[in-house]
């Protein structure tokens, strides 16, 4: 089973050095036990670009297709046995990135 | 067997067996909603089958076995591709129900998965009531004052939930159950609470359908875990509440006071099972948790003869010990009302005033410094406090007794 781990914040920041330590040491455990399938930071959401091609024409916007207060900073995919291990170690990877996140299971 | 007799058989099985049913079902099937639904029909069979055919001897067994079946039916029907192994595994994998430990794993599991901290508090209590109390989705609806269609619908939300992104169907670990206990109390003591004075203005004000549900479900808690201090204390806590619930209401439906009831009318028997209970945590000599210090301050309110009587230095060190534990703003006021009895009103209404930023939404912060305030002679506050707490109280004996004291005032 796989679960999206979605790291939501409501500033532009990056991540600090101490905060890109921690990530590090979860990153490696995650490896080490299995449960490490992606991870990956974005890029501020006013780099996004938004592609519809459903009409006649493909149309670029220039942003997000949603603006919002908070939004994506980055995510992990991750492979865990059930909702209690995903819940335990997103509770561990929030406070390693020092962010508030968001576990959704894929289909 | 008369028509009677084969309802009160049904009514029964439906109460002892339910959650029996739907947690074997969901074992095996690993659906919550196949499981309800098959378990909702074999009950509906039994209403229309039993008295022409009489009572099974084993009536649980006959529901599982009826309930099993129509979830094989089901699972049949949507399975159009015919999965053949599978469905030839669900034909012949019909062994009987395991022995009694193993199916008691099996309800807790399901209360657990109910009150899983994924979701919601209020889709957690209406699906403990649904799933494991076995209440029918209208009954929920009219307990939680939500729209019928509504409650169905976070029902089956719930549900689709659990199975998306698999809550798991199993007793938490060791390091994770105190946690997990205690999430499962809180919501049943909020259902024993939303019974014992109700929120809402169109009901009554004391619901006993639901604090009896509580009080059965806590017991059902108690007989899984026997050892866990906080489920005794909670079932105490309840007993102990509940034997004074006929007093707690006047014949005019005005809310009476703990020191105005007639404690004749106390239930004697719920208050010595809930005695009882104390005495055994008080026994077992471990730091008590929330709900224990609570049952034993009802323990020592329904130990006394009248309110002159009751052992308020008690009363305060309990609470002292469950503010240390707990220093939220409301056991400081229900403190403050114990000091009251013991200091006197003065010096209880110098704690009571400190909390006006954090309880000034609350009827009870009002109704109390009305209270302390009417005690000490100051009118017209105690009357613009009362005001307060009637605008904020939902329940109906609650703002009749409010408005009485108001009225009386000089």
């Amino acid at each position: 089973m796989q679960y999206l781990v979605s790291v939501i914040t409501d500033t532009p920041d990056l991540a600090t050095e101490d905060e890109m330590a921690a990530i590090d040491v979860f990153n490696d455990r995650l490896q080490a036990e299995g449960h490490w399938v992606f991870a990956g930071g974005l890029a501020a959401p006013s780099s996004a670009t938004v592609i519809d091609n459903r009409g006649e024409e493909a149309m670029f916007t220039d942003g997000p297709f949603l603006e919002s207060k908070e939004y994506l900073a980055g995510f992990w995919v991750m492979e865990a046995a059930d909702l209690d291990v995903a819940l335990k170690l997103a509770t561990e990877g929030s406070k390693a990135c020092n962010r508030k996140i968001e576990v959704r299971p894929f289909l | 067997m008369s028509v009677a007799d084969v309802r009160e058989a049904v009514t029964q099985a439906h109460r002892e067996e339910w959650t029996r049913v739907v947690a074997s079902l969901t074992r095996r099937f690993g659906d919550l909603d196949i499981a309800e639904e098959a378990a909702a029909e074999a009950f509906a069979t039994a209403v229309e089958r039993w008295p022409a055919d009489g009572v099974p001897p084993n009536p649980g067994a006959w529901l599982t076995t009826t309930a099993n079946r129509n979830a094989i039916d089901r699972i049949r029907r949507e399975n159009k591709r015919g999965d053949k192994q599978k469905e030839a595994q669900l034909l012949y994998d019909d062994d009987p129900p395991g022995p009694a430990g193993a199916i008691d794993d099996e309800r807790l599991r399901l209360i657990f998965t109910c009150c899983h901290p994924a979701l919601a508090m209020q889709t957690r209590v209406a699906l403990t009531l649904r799933m494991v109390a076995g209440l029918t989705v209208p009954e929920i609806a009219r307990a939680l004052l939500v729209q019928e269609t509504a409650m169905g619908q976070r029902i089956t939300r719930a549900k689709a939930k659990i199975k998306a992104a698999r809550i798991p169907y199993r007793v938490p670990s060791a390091a994770d159950l105190p946690a997990r206990v205690s999430g499962v109390l809180a919501v049943l003591f909020l259902v024993f609470n939303e019974g014992y004075l109700a929120t809402g203005p169109d009901t009554d004000p004391v619901r006993h359908d639901l604090t009896a549900e509580a009080i059965r479900l806590t017991r059902l808690i108690r007989a899984l875990l026997p050892e866990d201090g906080e489920v005794a204390g909670l079932l105490a806590l309840m007993l102990l509440t509940e034997a004074r619930r006929t007093a707690r209401v006047s014949a005019s439906g005005e809310l009476v006071t703990l020191a105005e009831q007639d404690r004749g009318t106390w239930d004697a028997a719920l208050i010595a099972e809930g005695h009882r209970l104390v005495r055994e945590r008080l026994a077992a000599r471990v730091a008590p948790g929330r709900y224990q210090i609570l049952a034993a301050i009802s323990a020592v309110h329904t130990s006394a003869r009248d309110i002159r009587d009751t052992d308020w230095s008690q009363v305060v060190a309990l609470y002292d010990q469950l503010v240390r534990l707990d220093p939220s703003p409301i056991i400081v006021l229900n403190r403050a009302i114990a000091v009251a009895e013991l200091d006197g009103p003065e010096v209880a209404l110098a704690t009571v005033d400190r909390l006006e930023d954090k309880l000034a939404g609350y009827h009870a912060y009002h109704a109390a410094r009305a209270d302390l305030l009417r005690r000490l002679g100051r009118s017209q506050k105690s009357r613009a406090a009362y005001d307060k707490a009637i605008e904020l109280a939902g329940n109906t004996a609650e703002t009749a007794y409010l408005t009485r004291r108001r009225d009386q005032l000089g």
